[in-house]
């Protein structure tokens, strides 16, 4: 499934700058974080720490293009944690994956902060809005640019906390807190199966090396092929339900839709360009890892692509702007895991970075319309608004073609060569599924742009008065990311088109080539057309929904009311968890620490008094009520030790 | 039979044990003509920084004195340091806390001096006996510390019910280290250690071991001996919970690697096992049961049962890997829990505990300083890289794995992951709730305040760069 990887020693440039990227932005913070009460320094400054950490990155990327294939720039800061055989280092890495990661994390980081400038600029939170910002800015370089997992780790936390404070950034509301809560746990589950897959890899790993405990991502290639198969299996696997955590995919997902409570930038950001995208950068980097084992990447491609069609299908009836976005990030995601899962590792990669770019583009664009619409989310009162937002507009639909796979745009590209990835590695149930999907994402979409933008306008007479187009400041970031949408796939042509796959072969020396068998009959063009057919019909049937025939939506959630519901409330997914872990948990909880450290223990020793009589009266004497009974517990303890050491 | 022989005495061994004690006496008599408590805090600052130094000035020397009964050896000195700082930052705390309360300077700093004496002479005990008349010197010092506040009636409630227990506790450990010797005829670790392979009472020589692992558990709130705690840190005035949560537990800690790794460390086969489900109840039983807490400081009590519990865990493993990660485990978690403590004590008033999450509501906003300070401490009680408490339990976990105990290491885990659900609700309530409106003005709390950020400085000093702080503990453990 997965090709050698350059085994010549690998060129490796030292670096002094390194460090400044993921610094020059937690300098940001700490001035963000002293000056809150001056927000027009901070809108100074926190956009500008990104775009100097952008600047870094652009030069440290300059470098590394200049020097041969599969060199890395590498710098390590000073050993952090050592103890023994085991050793970690502060230490980043600029190889070709995290340089495109660095590169679309500072670049469409840099947008939003400026287009936050006009967006929050009224809050008068902003400072601080701006600092969290900026913190999970040095969070998400430090995850992408760490040498070793452990560095990765801080990162991998630190986005974690900058998401979940700003989910709730506005915490007048209640259920904004409850979803950053939400997030927060949802993804500490994801991290417990992340930290023990890091201990077993760790582990797994010394005897081969020399009993060396290290988690440096050189020492990880090196060794990784003395993995036994099974073993390879369970660390590939408890990663994965890390990656399910961050990225949001079944059976983790839950808590991304309600993130949308935060303000939109953060969903632009964090929940749609970068942080999420965490998860499948992290099984990319370990691709020597898992592909050692097929039955985990089987595991990967199936739920990358359930989670894609089971998320798009959800998208088709939610009537949030915003949520109709945060359902279609998780599906494509979901699109992402399968490559990964298929072996296509820098396909997954190439399409996390045109989905940063057309993703952020349309959450911006939503923002806009809610900026302009007065804080309204719902689509179905909206309406008619391409003429009063034409800016908005224009870029919002390329970024809805662009994600729908229209051709020659950036999606088109990256969705392509996940379909033809898919079917080239022998899963035609997994293609299907995926073709699906697409089809399903072209409906939705449409059907976001025709009752947004076209028709009637349905609000109120006051939110129709305010309706405006957004100031410069907001539009200008719209229009840079809908030209990288349109461009942006450009540089992962296929094969044989013009200057062929530049990006896959940039990527090459860290994912390594997939072989692909032969594309059978059908090949990659033929691919192509089907899947663009079917986009195209998606989108025509949305047409004919929403504009042609408006009523039909309506007659068929009634026909259909059984799908519709269970579509409408997210297949009762959340109500299932609740009442399956979170109740019995919080029950759990309570019970043991009602009925086991105080009944139980009061109702033994009444039982107790009462069988001893007359000594009764000594123990209801007591003063504070149960410090006799603390003892007993503390007696019926000593006993069970003693007992064990007697028995045993 | 040996004679009754006077031992030479080491006077650089009992340094430490010897400035603290006669600290302690100097503060019970200024107590009687010296009224500002200030100034008696300075003085008890300053002896406790001077102690610390005059150790901190031993470092490398290594003798055992008083006929094989008390060691100077950088694991001494480790936990010496250990306990003085903890006393600096405990006093810092009282200087602000104690105002109003009506608690007696005097009396209360000169307790605390001899609380630490206590632990300092733990933490140098190579003989049973020293042990006990360690442990005894600290424990009736806490005792007394806890209902030092003696017009409120939880405090009067907290010491009785630590009292009786505590007496209960000092049972078995007597028991315990006479059934010890009558097994190997002797209170000397190093006579036990080679006493174990050969004593032929082996069942008495066990009874003993399990004796005094119940006396340990005691001390250090492992489950099931752990009832007493929430009530009794509930309860104590807020800067004991700390001195009693951190010192206190440090110092039982001190005692129980020292013998059970040093005395019965050929014994590890039969008491492992026993730790084991001791450190896996512990930790499960200390997060399960904090999550039902409103109570910030009862909550805080349940999470000090937990880490005692993750300690535990590098207790099991054992070896060099574990003893470091228990030693290094128990400077994270001074700092952290000094630290979250001190909020608590910065948030209250007298009068006014408000120790309830609904009272830590919009807290972020109204007083910065303690909002920030406080998420460091929750987050690395958490265990979030890069905070003092991710490198502490990595370590801990590392050591569990090396010696092949991964289920307790995977239980341990999960507690981790448990334990963020009520470590967050502090945070959700700092930040996520909106709180009451500024009523009055805030108090100024300089000493308070110093406190802890001293703390969270450490916090994220020691977790950002733990490498020095391993080699200490790496070098105290070895000294062994």
């Amino acid at each position: 499934m997965h090709g050698a990887h350059a085994t010549t020693e690998a060129v490796i440039l030292h670096s002094q700058a390194l460090w400044l990227i993921p610094f020059l932005p937690l300098v940001g913070f700490l001035i963000a974080a002293c000056a809150v009460n001056a927000p027009r320094l901070v809108k100074v400054t926190s956009p500008l720490a990104v775009l100097a950490a952008f600047a870094v990155a652009l030069s440290s990327v300059a470098t590394l293009l200049g020097a041969p294939e599969g060199a890395r720039v590498s710098q390590t800061a000073y050993t952090w944690m050592a103890a023994g055989s085991f050793h970690a280092d502060v230490a980043f890495r600029l190889d070709a994956l995290s340089a495109v990661m660095a590169l679309f994390v500072t670049g469409v980081g840099l947008l939003i902060h400026v287009y936050s400038i006009g967006y929050m600029g009224h809050d008068e939170s902003c400072a601080r809005f701006f600092a969290y910002l900026n913190l999970f800015m040095f969070a998400m370089l430090l995850l992408v640019l760490g040498d070793n997992l452990l560095v990765l780790f801080v990162g991998w936390e630190g986005v974690g906390l900058c998401s979940y404070l700003l989910i709730g950034f506005w915490y007048e509301n209640d259920d904004n807190a409850a979803a950053g809560k939400k997030a927060f746990i949802v993804n500490r589950i994801g991290d417990m199966a992340f930290v023990l897959g890091l201990f077993l890899l760790a582990w797994s790993l010394a005897p081969a090396a020399g009993g060396a405990l290290d988690l440096d991502f050189a020492h990880i290639e090196a060794h990784a092929a003395s993995l036994n198969p099974g073993t390879a299996t369970v660390i590939a696997l408890l990663l994965l339900v890390g990656a399910t955590g961050k990225s949001a995919q079944i059976p983790l997902y839950v808590w991304l839709p309600d993130a949308m409570a935060g303000p939109t930038p953060v969903s632009a950001l964090i929940h749609a360009a970068t942080m999420v995208t965490a998860g499948i950068y992290m099984i990319a980097r370990l691709n020597v890892v898992f592909a050692l084992s097929p039955a985990a990447m089987q595991v990967v491609a199936v739920l990358g692509a359930m989670t894609a069609l089971f998320a798009a299908t959800i998208a088709l009836v939610q009537t949030d702007i915003k949520k109709v976005l945060a359902y279609s990030t998780v599906s494509q995601l979901g699109f992402m895991v399968l490559a990964l899962g298929v072996g296509a590792f820098a396909t997954a990669v190439f399409h996390v970075m045109t989905h940063a770019f057309f993703k952020a583009l349309l959450f911006l664009g939503a923002g806009s319309v809610i900026h302009g619409m007065s804080g309204e989310q719902d689509v179905r009162k909206m309406g008619g608004l391409r003429t009063k937002m034409p800016v908005t507009f224009w870029t919002f639909l390329i970024g809805t073609l662009a994600i729908a796979g229209a051709p020659g745009l950036a999606g088109f590209f990256s969705k392509d060569e996940i379909l033809y990835h898919t079917w080239a590695a022998g899963h035609p149930w997994l293609w299907l599924v995926a073709t699906i999907t697409a089809t399903l994402t072209a409906f939705y979409m449409f059907r976001l742009v025709f009752l947004t933008f076209f028709g009637e306008l349905k609000a109120d007479h006051d939110v129709a008065h305010h309706v405006h187009e957004s100031p410069p400041v907001m539009t200008i970031p719209l229009v840079i990311l809908a030209v990288l949408s349109i461009v942006g796939g450009w540089v992962g042509l296929p094969e044989h088109w013009l200057w062929g796959n530049r990006f896959g072969h940039f990527l090459a020396p860290v994912t390594g080539h997939p072989h692909l068998a032969e594309g059978g009959m059908l090949g990659e063009g033929a691919l192509m057309l089907i899947a663009t057919t079917l986009a195209i019909a998606g989108a025509g049937l949305a047409y004919v929904f929403y504009l042609r025939l408006p009523g039909l939506p309506m007659v068929l959630s009634w026909r259909l009311k059984g799908a519709y519901d269970l579509l409408l409330n997210k297949y009762w997914i959340d109500e299932f968890y609740d009442a399956v872990i979170v109740a019995p948990y919080v029950r759990l909880s309570t019970c043991l620490w009602k009925v086991a450290d105080q009944e139980l223990i009061d109702g033994f020793v009444n039982g107790l008094a009462g069988a001893v009589g007359a000594n009764g009266d000594l123990w209801r004497h007591a003063q504070s009520g149960n410090v006799q009974h603390y003892a007993l517990a503390f007696l019926g303890g000593a006993v069970a030790v003693l007992a064990y050491y007697v028995i045993g | 039979m040996e004679q009754l022989l006077l031992p030479a005495i080491d006077w650089l061994a009992v340094l430490p044990v010897g400035l603290t004690s006669i600290l302690g006496l100097v503060l019970l008599a200024l107590g009687l003509f010296v009224d500002d408590d200030e100034t008696l805090g300075w003085i008890t600052l300053i002896g406790l920084a001077v102690t610390a130094v005059a150790t901190a000035c031993l470092a490398g020397q290594k003798s055992i004195t008083f006929n094989g009964t008390f060691a100077l050896d950088a694991y001494a000195l480790f936990f010496d340091l250990l306990f003085l700082v903890a006393g600096i930052v405990v006093v810092l705390m009282s200087m602000t806390y104690l105002e109003g309360t009506g608690i007696p300077s005097g009396d209360y700093y000169g307790l605390l001096a001899f609380a630490i004496a206590g632990m300092i002479v733990m933490a140098s005990a190579t003989d049973l006996i020293v042990v006990f008349l360690g442990l005894e010197i600290m424990s009736i010092s806490v005792y007394v510390l806890a209902g030092a506040w003696r017009t409120q009636l939880r405090s009067n409630e907290a010491a009785m019910k630590y009292f009786l227990l505590g007496a209960f506790a000092t049972g078995f450990l007597l028991y315990g280290i006479a059934l010890v010797y009558g097994a190997t005829g002797a209170f000397r670790l190093d006579r036990i250690a080679t006493a174990v392979g050969d004593t032929p009472n082996r069942t008495m020589l066990i009874a003993g071991v399990a004796m005094l692992i119940i006396a340990f558990g005691f001390k250090v709130a492992a489950v099931p001996f752990h009832m007493w705690t929430p009530d009794v840190y509930e309860g104590a005035p807020t800067t004991v919970t700390a001195l009693m949560a951190v010192a206190v537990k440090a110092a039982g800690f001190a005692a129980f690697v020292r013998v059970f790794l040093h005395g019965f460390g050929g014994l590890h086969a039969d008491w492992s096992m026993l730790l084991w489900v001791i450190a896996a109840l512990t930790m499960t039983v200390g997060n399960v049961l904090a999550l039902a807490q409103r109570n910030v400081k009862r909550m805080l009590a349940y999470s000090s049962i937990a880490h005692a519990g993750y300690i535990l865990v590098a207790l099991v493993a054992s070896g060099a890997a574990g003893g470091t990660a228990a030693l290094f485990y128990l400077l994270v978690y001074s700092f952290m829990t000094l630290g979250a403590f001190g909020v608590v004590a910065a948030l209250g008033s007298v009068g006014e505990p408000n120790e309830t999450l609904d009272d830590y509501a919009g807290i972020g906003f109204r007083r910065p300083l303690l909002g920030v300070t406080m998420t460091i401490f929750m987050l690395s009680l958490t265990g979030i890289p890069p905070l003092a408490g991710f490198a502490g339990k990595f370590y801990v976990f590392t050591a569990a794995i090396r010696e092949g105990y991964y289920v307790l290491a995977v239980i341990g885990v999960l507690n981790s992951a448990i334990s963020s659900a009520y470590y967050v609700r502090v945070l959700i309530a700092m930040y996520l709730t909106p709180g009451a409106e500024e009523h009055g003005r805030v108090a100024r709390q300089p000493y308070l305040l110093t406190s802890i950020v001293v703390s969270a400085v450490m916090t994220v000093v020691v977790g950002v760069f733990p490498a020095l702080w391993m080699q200490l503990a790496r070098f105290g453990f070895l000294s062994l």
